[in-house]
């Protein structure tokens, strides 16, 4: 993605932050989609998959600009994905050490860390061209970014789906779970609602910028006049 | 799982198990080639291919690397295999049809990220099935793929004439969608061996 890049931004909190908010890797740059779908059943899985995948971001973002003067221009896309492919090696077995339950959840989809688009598209287009502390701070930023997104699907999904968040029941014995929330159509929905509310939000956001400039520009006028 | 028939299996990976709409997995190209019917179908016939190259070749390594114990290479020899076998699709692609090739642009290396791929040869791995079984698997999960993208290719080229309001136009609607179909994917449940 080209345009994620701002030379001009010599700050590392403004990367940091933009990765979080204004880039945000899933709701805006809507990457990342199938592990955002397919662990969020509940908060705590959610959690996982975003540590997990902000530290193979961070891993191989440093290693990837440390070497991004000697891996030649024709094999760097392989070189890439050699380099996150082992850094997710190193999560997985990590992870079925410390919790096989969690582990069990997370199925096939902790190995599909490899294939994340997110950092596949900040090796290429970020770390493999700035210095290792600012490509630090953008992986951080933007592993951030996408727990904090896959924490919005899963703690919608399971607050309604399982009447519970992180485990702990919300609403008592007499809650009757919407299970849908908690299947496949479950997960585009939620998602699929998140969208709509950021795009209505933008849109009032302009639609106000429009509307005060507006004004303005009458005040002006009416001075003039 | 082994004792499957082989039916059950085709059927279970096209319909009842979809990759896209009941396992979420190759998601990217599903919004992202969606919105011609003509496109999708090439894009599911491209990835499919690639996706029986693969498993194929996946289970010859998973082979070898058992025989030698090194499981841990799996990950990255996968990648790698997959990675080859997208570049073998695209050089045969750019010579033969330009115009496809031009049609699918950026998805086209894309495919190497397509998590439906990898996750095949994880999946028929860590199912332990047989080379026929995963041959049969592989074309059951790149039918199904191809058959979502093509539903909704065709869902969305009818709601380009449909007057939305602004908001909806993104990938929101889009997703809502897709949401309704894995609905009624969810209704062939159970048909079929239930996966998990």
């Amino acid at each position: 993605m080209a345009q994620d890049i701002h030379p001009s931004d010599s700050l590392s909190f403004d990367t940091f932050v933009s990765g979080v908010w204004r880039e945000n890797p899933v709701f805006v740059a809507v990457l990342g989609t199938c592990p955002t779908l397919a662990v969020t059943v509940n908060a705590t899985n959610a959690f996982t998959m975003g540590a997990a995948t902000t530290f193979v971001l961070v891993g191989s973002g440093i290693l990837v600009s440390l070497l991004r003067k000697v891996v030649p221009k024709q094999v760097r896309i392989a070189t890439y994905i050699v380099i996150i492919a082992a850094f997710v090696t190193v999560v997985d077995y990590v992870l079925h050490a410390i919790s096989p339950p969690v582990y069990q959840a997370m199925g096939v989809f902790l190995q599909l860390i490899v294939v994340n688009c997110i950092i596949l598209g900040r090796a290429e287009a970020y770390a493999s061209r700035q210095p290792v502390g600012k490509t630090i701070v953008n992986s951080l930023g933007q592993g951030l970014g996408f727990t904090l997104a896959l924490f919005c699907l899963g703690s919608v999904r399971e607050i309604l789906g399982s009447g519970t968040l992180f485990g702990i029941s919300l609403f008592g014995p007499s809650f009757e779970p919407w299970v849908i929330m908690i299947l496949p159509p479950g997960g585009f929905f939620v998602f699929g609602g998140w969208m709509l509310l950021f795009a209505w939000w933008k849109e009032r956001q302009q639609r106000r910028l429009a509307e005060m400039q507006d004004s303005l520009g009458r005040v002006a006028h009416s001075h003039g006049g | 799982m082994n004792d499957l028939s082989l039916w059950t299996l085709l059927l279970n990976a096209v319909i009842v198990n979809n990759f896209v709409l009941a396992m979420f997995l190759g998601i990217c190209p599903f919004l992202g080639v969606s919105s011609h019917v003509k496109t999708a179908l090439s894009m599911g016939a491209a990835t499919s291919f690639v996706m029986i190259i693969s498993s194929l070749c996946a289970y010859g390594i998973n082979l070898a690397l058992v025989a030698a114990g090194l499981e841990f290479l799996r990950l990255i020899s996968y990648i790698v295999v997959i990675a080859s076998a997208v570049q073998l699709v695209e050089m045969v692609l750019k010579k033969y049809s330009p115009a496809l090739f031009r049609a699918l642009g950026i998805y086209l290396p894309l495919i190497t990220t397509n998590c439906a791929v990898l996750g095949l040869a994880l999946l028929q791995t860590s199912r332990q099935y047989n080379f026929v079984q995963s041959l049969v698997y592989a074309l059951g999960a790149g039918l199904g793929f191809t058959l979502a993208l093509l539903l909704m290719a065709g869902l969305r080229e009818r709601l380009q004439l449909a007057s939305l309001p602004k908001i909806s136009q993104g990938a929101g609607l889009s997703l809502i969608l897709a949401g309704l179909l894995s609905l009624a994917f969810m209704g062939f449940g159970g048909m079929g061996g239930g996966g998990d």
